[in-house]
């Protein structure tokens, strides 16, 4: 029987793209896996990964450490380097003959090259950057009691269209990070997701399992005439790029900086060194070529949840908010009294940054002196 | 020869955006933008025609009132735009939009050597869906993040930005870039573009014009033909208001660090 997406009853497993570079397993794949976990708990089913590349079998028994009871392995030369055509042609050929009910990819520039691609190839729908992800309808109710400002317990959950337990509901944020949006795709399978690296959290890692997992090796049929695109070199970043997701403390500059751009990059600098933590910005000290896009946080840039996150001459846009707000601690400077970062700063002081962060500086020197 | 550029009029969602009761968005309120990954999408094409002599011609898909967008565009150099709109339209997601851009592109016409260009991504939504999705539906080979373009006879030399670094990727035309700001600083409307850009060819393409071609079907298009659906929208709840301290001094950020050290936050 050929491939047809609209007979979803013939779909069934929590599929999970797991994309490396030259080798290495990118860390959101380990999230991705984690999350799919729970959605393959919700729904009763297996989950699997599946993993391009060339001889990297070496890499897949990892993946059954998070959680995958499967792991789909296709090896090619061809496969060595990312290119979209390659992967896609694989990816959809897979997909078409094993049917998976939920695919989920990392929202990275390759997951969102990558996915569209597949969506419109197997005629199915695709949910970008997701921050949510539930089958189960109670978790779902659970997650926007906290989550949203719905009225949930007064509110129609039902739908005429599509059995809503059984659903993948996919959350993300739209409109620079203003409205919430929960999106269901009924009618085609699989149903697709990108999901924004650094928002799941990875499970503990599980030594027997990891030894348990099963790696298969599905056929496929891939040859260079399917490859239209030719990678001539891959470059890595001289310096090293500035590790938000996985900071404990983030220092965070803003405009405020403006009348000293170094100065200000520098206290923050100071600051994070004392801390243990890293230097980032919002998007208007990106955009202004003040510091690099690596640094930004925010719907455009990166989501961060650090223990403890300090913004110094940030005035919160929602853009900058959407990236920081689970933060566990936010401190807030800024001269504005009225500025809307205070609305969600657990501590705020008014004042100039350039004052109070060496200030700050110092008493945090003299906190760890006396500790 | 000529160079196609996707467009896209969004709501401004950098300045104050407006939540109406139910969730929805108060668009009414938002003053719309030609979204800026698209203008840096104009600018590689148009600076492409500078040095080549592409003609330039942009797409956008939307309601009647884009037609003022596409007029600002001619005013910086493009050549010709079309619009796509009607009714039947309406409440496409990233799919069906795809389906109906690709049509039109088609329907308009593209050889050997044109080159197909979008933004990113949209600041509305942010999916970064409909360039790849055109390129698929086209059956064109695709480099999105590109942060830098070179043109060698037919093949396009373009650097595809990694998070951790880029590739250089070699890519023959008709194909598909998608455009991120670090490739360029989009030029401004001229004096002269403002007034020529009244007399300068805008087409319509509607329902009628493409009902014809392959792509476009009940199920494929619209909001009934769109694969997803949005289930619930809602505002993210704003976290309480925290501690304010007072003044600025020493004695403030003291009494700061003491509250952390003692919570054991640091």
């Amino acid at each position: 029987m050929s491939y047809n997406s609209a007979d979803i009853a013939a779909f069934k497993n929590v599929w999970v793209f797991c994309e490396q570079r030259q080798g290495k397993m990118m860390p959101t794949t380990f999230e991705l896996i984690s999350e799919g976990r729970k959605l393959a708990d919700e729904l009763g089913v297996e989950l699997c990964g599946i993993l391009l590349g060339d001889d990297v079998d070496g890499i897949a028994n990892e993946l059954g450490g998070y959680g995958a009871d499967k792991v789909y392995v296709c090896n090619s030369p061809l496969l060595k380097n990312y290119t979209t055509d390659g992967y896609t042609k694989v990816i959809s050929d897979v997909v078409e003959e094993l049917k998976p009910e939920i695919m989920l990819f990392g929202a990275s520039n390759i997951g969102r090259d990558l996915a569209p691609r597949c969506a419109a190839r197997l005629h199915t729908g695709l949910c970008a950057d997701c921050t949510h992800l539930d089958v189960d309808l109670e978790g779902y109710k659970e997650f926007l009691r906290t989550g949203s400002s719905l009225d949930i317990d007064n509110m129609k959950w039902d739908s005429p269209l599509f059995d809503v337990n059984v659903n993948l509901k996919m959350t993300r944020p739209a409109f620079g990070g203003h409205l919430m949006a929960t999106i269901v795709c009924p009618r085609f399978r699989p149903a697709m997701a990108t999901v924004r690296p650094g928002v799941m959290q990875k499970r503990p890692f599980d030594e027997a399992a990891a030894k348990a997992v099963e790696i298969i090796h599905p056929e496929f049929s891939l040859t260079e005439a399917d490859i239209e695109t030719e990678v001539v070199e891959i470059v890595k970043a001289a310096k090293k790029m500035v590790d938000l997701i996985g900071a404990d403390f983030i220092v965070s500059v803003g405009r405020g900086i403006a009348k000293d751009v170094e100065g200000g990059i520098a206290i923050a600098e100071a600051i994070a060194e004392e801390l243990g933590g890293v230097v980032g910005s919002s998007r208007a000290v990106v955009d202004a070529g003040w510091i690099s896009a690596d640094h930004q946080v925010g719907q455009t840039g990166k989501t961060v949840h650090p223990k403890v996150y300090i913004a110094l001459g940030i005035s919160g846009a929602i853009q900058h908010k959407a990236g920081m707000q689970d933060s566990e601690c936010i401190i807030a400077v800024n001269k504005n009294d009225a500025a809307p970062i205070f609305e969600i700063a657990d501590y705020g002081i008014v004042g100039d940054l350039f004052k109070v962060g060496p200030l700050l500086l110092d008493s945090i020197k003299a906190a760890k002196a006396n500790a | 020869m000529k160079i196609i550029v996707t467009v896209k009029q969004v709501p401004d969602t950098s300045g104050k955006v407006a939540v109406n009761a139910d969730g929805t968005l108060d668009r009414a309120s938002m003053q719309t933008i030609i979204n800026p990954d698209d203008l840096n999408a104009v600018e590689a094409a148009l600076s492409l025609k500078d040095e080549y002599g592409y003609k330039v011609v942009v797409f956008t898909m939307g309601p009647a009132p884009a037609e003022g967008m596409l007029r600002e565009l001619m005013a910086m150099g493009v050549d010709e735009t079309v619009l796509v709109s009607a009714r039947q339209f309406g409440g496409s997601d990233t799919y069906a939009t795809s389906q109906i851009l690709a049509a039109a592109i088609d329907t308009y016409g593209f050889d050997d050597e044109d080159i197909i260009m979008a933004g990113r991504q949209a600041i509305d939504g942010d999916t970064a869906q409909v360039g790849p999705q055109i390129a698929e539906k086209l059956h064109l080979p695709q480099v999105t993040y590109a942060g830098d373009i070179k043109k060698d006879g037919k093949v396009l030399t373009v650097k595809r930005m990694l998070e951790d670094g880029y590739m250089t990727i070699k890519v023959k035309t008709p194909c598909m870039i998608t455009c991120i700001k670090e490739l360029n600083e989009p030029r401004y409307m001229t004096v002269n573009g403002t007034v020529k850009c009244w007399d300068m060819p805008l087409t319509v393409m509607d329902y009628e014009a493409l009902k014809d071609h392959e792509l476009i079907d009940a199920t494929t298009i619209g909001l009934k033909g769109s694969p997803t659906n949005i289930y619930k929208s809602f505002t993210p709840p704003q976290k309480g208001v925290g501690m304010m301290l007072e003044g600025s001094g020493k004695e403030t950020t003291d009494k700061l660090v003491g509250i952390l050290t003692a919570k054991h936050i640091i």
